[in-house]
């Protein structure tokens, strides 16, 4: 699916200081049985997020006024267990295009590359200034700049440089997508396959 | 500098290698399900494309579909529009469905190797984080997101970094009562649940050469739990002994051809792993969990340990046990249950539901214990009927259920209540796992069963020797 090309992002974030939080936290499985990718949004961090009559849960971050932006920051293992999609697809559907954290878990960190969302690990210590930031300052914005491979905090300009291949570098900034790419591999791919006895 | 098993396998399946990017690795077999595979359908809709190789592409319901009365339709209309799906992306594309019914349903990576489509050397991929279960045959196999999916649908291909390698290895045998799901377990407990991130491991030792095909599974199943993408097991005379003659393993000729080809599939005695952890087997007792994640366990006769005796942050360690409503430094042994769950891709196979009635044999269910068992296919239904296993669970006052991964994410109606406490084989602990609110304890079948006779937990030990006598 098409998402939008990333480049350097200048937002506020939304602080999430807790470790790993999975997937099962990000969406829980009972939302997971729509056929299309639809309303996943609506279910991020449901049971954070919502009370089980529906009302919001005032101490959750997504319901607290202050924070809003396309970043979010969380603890380290971010993203880890089940290897659902629908993870990445509801923060990106939320509005978020980068997930902040000092580790994450493989598949989530694959999957959010996927769809267009960009996983910037940080070092523990630069992850405890950025959330010093914000709670210091609500309306703290931050830089994420793909192509410098550099995440700054703009108030105090404290900056750390990211990894990311040079190839979901290119895929990002471009908006292009594996399958794009494996679909040219026809040829390639139907010879090795010629190869391989099922 | 030797090959590891892990190199044999995924060098043997690099299509190209792309500079400053991931490997373009070819997939021999693709497992689909329900939950994660509609958009990616849709998404081949979208391009205007089909299945490459259908004949390699294998799809059952098991996530969303119900325990009982299999045989009415779903009663949930977003699990019946799911299921309905599968059923048609798999006809439009002729991709083999074993949907609810069938002789051949069940959980995917239960099916996977009874139908022999899990075999060494092989590449195996499924939208589910579970798919380490088939390295226990020594393949490469791991968990894709549905982008990924739809990657393997459209080209049979998946663009991967290749993970950097660990081996594991237990020494040792293993005490009374001690289980692969013990011994996974303990390995999580002491890595955590990011400390294989990054990694494929080769588990190696006497513990895995003395285990069952069934343990390696649950062994393999859980690598993910610990970070890990995937876990494998070089193959032996079990691994093969267990997939001849199965439907889609190779017959005659074939089968000679793969056996000489799979004996070279072991690790070379100068393989260089990127890390190497040892541990033994006498350290291992029967394990249970007390948080929110599968590494938060230890023996069940230790407790629960004290905030300052636990790596990373005290904040997350406190919000997790107030979750459980347990405390630091209080004992597991004796705190009442409300649910047991012996079913799962972790352990719903025919020895988990051997180990389970062994312990139940004799003895009662607990009043206050509500009981789900639920095997991992139809196959394995079919042997604890023909093992007499149903009539031991029957006369100790439990029921069994219809195939299905059920209670572990409680898509279905198996949603454990919140605030109850569950002894659970399956894989994760997480907050709500098993239905808002509920809580879980992660054991083996040996430990669920102990709790569901006495309705708390018990070390099964006890229960085991009291046999013996």
């Amino acid at each position: 699916m098409a998402y939008d090309k990333f480049k350097i992002l200048e937002s506020t974030a939304v602080p999430l200081p807790i470790e790993n939080v999975d997937t099962d936290q990000i969406i829980p499985a009972r939302f997971l049985k729509a056929t299309e990718r639809k309303g996943f949004d609506d279910n991020l961090f449901r049971d954070w997020r919502y009370n089980t009559d529906g009302s919001p849960k005032a101490d959750f971050v997504l319901n607290n006024p202050k924070y809003s932006g396309k970043i979010l920051v969380g603890g380290k293992n971010f993203g880890s267990g089940s290897s659902r999609e629908h993870a990445a697809w509801a923060i990106y559907d939320y509005g978020f295009r980068c997930v902040v954290s000092s580790f994450f878990a493989d598949i989530f960190r694959n999957n959010c590359l996927n769809i267009g969302v960009l996983p910037v690990q940080v070092s523990p210590g630069f992850l405890d200034e950025m959330f010093e930031a914000m709670e210091a300052n609500p309306d703290s914005k931050f830089e994420v700049d793909l192509p410098d491979q550099k995440i700054s905090i703009v108030s105090s300009e404290l900056s750390e440089s990211f990894e990311i291949t040079e190839y979901k570098k290119e895929n990002l900034l471009n908006g292009f997508d594996d399958i794009d790419y494996l679909l040219n591999l026809e040829e390639e791919i139907k010879s090795f396959a010629s190869q391989t006895p099922l | 500098m030797g090959n590891t098993l892990f190199d044999k396998v995924w060098d043997s399946h690099v299509v190209k290698k792309i500079e400053n990017g991931p490997d373009v690795l070819f997939i021999d077999r693709h497992l689909v399900h329900e939950v994660t595979s509609p958009v990616a359908f849709l998404g081949l809709k979208e391009r205007g494309i089909s299945v490459l190789y259908p004949e390699r592409t294998f799809a059952t319901a098991d996530h969303n579909t119900p325990t009982i009365d299999q045989h009415l339709p779903v009663k949930d209309p977003l699990s019946a529009n799911q299921l309905k799906a599968l059923e048609t992306n798999a006809a439009e594309h002729g991709i083999p469905y074993w949907g609810l019914g069938h002789e051949k349903n069940g959980i995917v990576h239960v099916i996977g190797p009874e139908a022999g489509i899990t075999l060494p050397g092989a590449t195996i991929v499924c939208g589910d984080s579970h798919t380490s279960t088939h390295g226990a045959f020594g393949a490469i196999a791991f968990g894709i997101g549905t982008s990924e999916v739809e990657m393997v649908l459209a080209t049979q291909c998946i663009m991967q970094p290749k993970p950097k390698s660990m081996r594991i290895n237990v020494n040792g045998k293993l005490s009374f009562g001690v289980t692969a799901k013990d011994v996974a377990l303990y390995i999580i407990s002491k890595l955590s649940t990011s400390g294989a991130t990054g990694y494929f491991v080769e588990y190696s030792g006497d513990v895995f050469r003395d285990m069952s095909m069934e343990g390696r599974m649950t062994v393999c199943n859980l690598s993910i739990e610990m970070g890990a993408r995937g876990g494998m097991i070089a193959p032996d005379e079990k691994t093969f002994s267990y997939i001849k003659g199965r439907e889609y393993a190779p017959k005659e000729a074939a089968w000679d051809t793969a056996m000489d080809y799979w004996k070279t599939l072991h690790s070379n005695e100068d393989a260089v792993f990127d890390k190497e952890i040892n541990f033994e087997a006498s350290e291992i007792e029967p394990m249970i969990t007390y948080g929110t994640n599968p590494g938060m366990g230890g023996g069940i006769s230790h407790g629960i340990p004290k905030a300052e005796n636990v790596d990373g942050g005290v904040s997350s360690y406190k919000k997790s046990l107030a979750y459980m409503d347990f405390n630091e430094g209080e004992s597991m042994i004796d705190k009442t249950i409300d649910f047991v769950f012996l079913g799962s891709c972790t352990n719903g196979r025919i020895e988990d539901f051997r180990a389970f009635a062994s312990i139940v044999k004799g003895r009662k269910k607990a009043p206050n214990v509500t009981a789900w068992l639920v095997p991992g296919s139809h196959r394995v239904e079919d042997a604890i009927k023909e093992e007499g296993i149903l009539d031991i669970l029957h006369e100790a006052g439990f029921e069994l259920r219809e195939p299905g991964c059920s209670a572990c994410l409680a898509m279905n109606d198996d949603k454990i209540p919140p605030g109850k406490y569950a002894v659970s084989t399956s894989n994760r602990n997480f907050e709500g796992r098993q239905g808002p609110g509920s809580r879980t304890l992660l054991a083996s079948p040996l430990v669920a069963a102990a709790a569901a006779v006495t309705g708390k937990v018990t070390d099964p030990r006890t229960l085991m020797q009291a046999d013996l006598v």
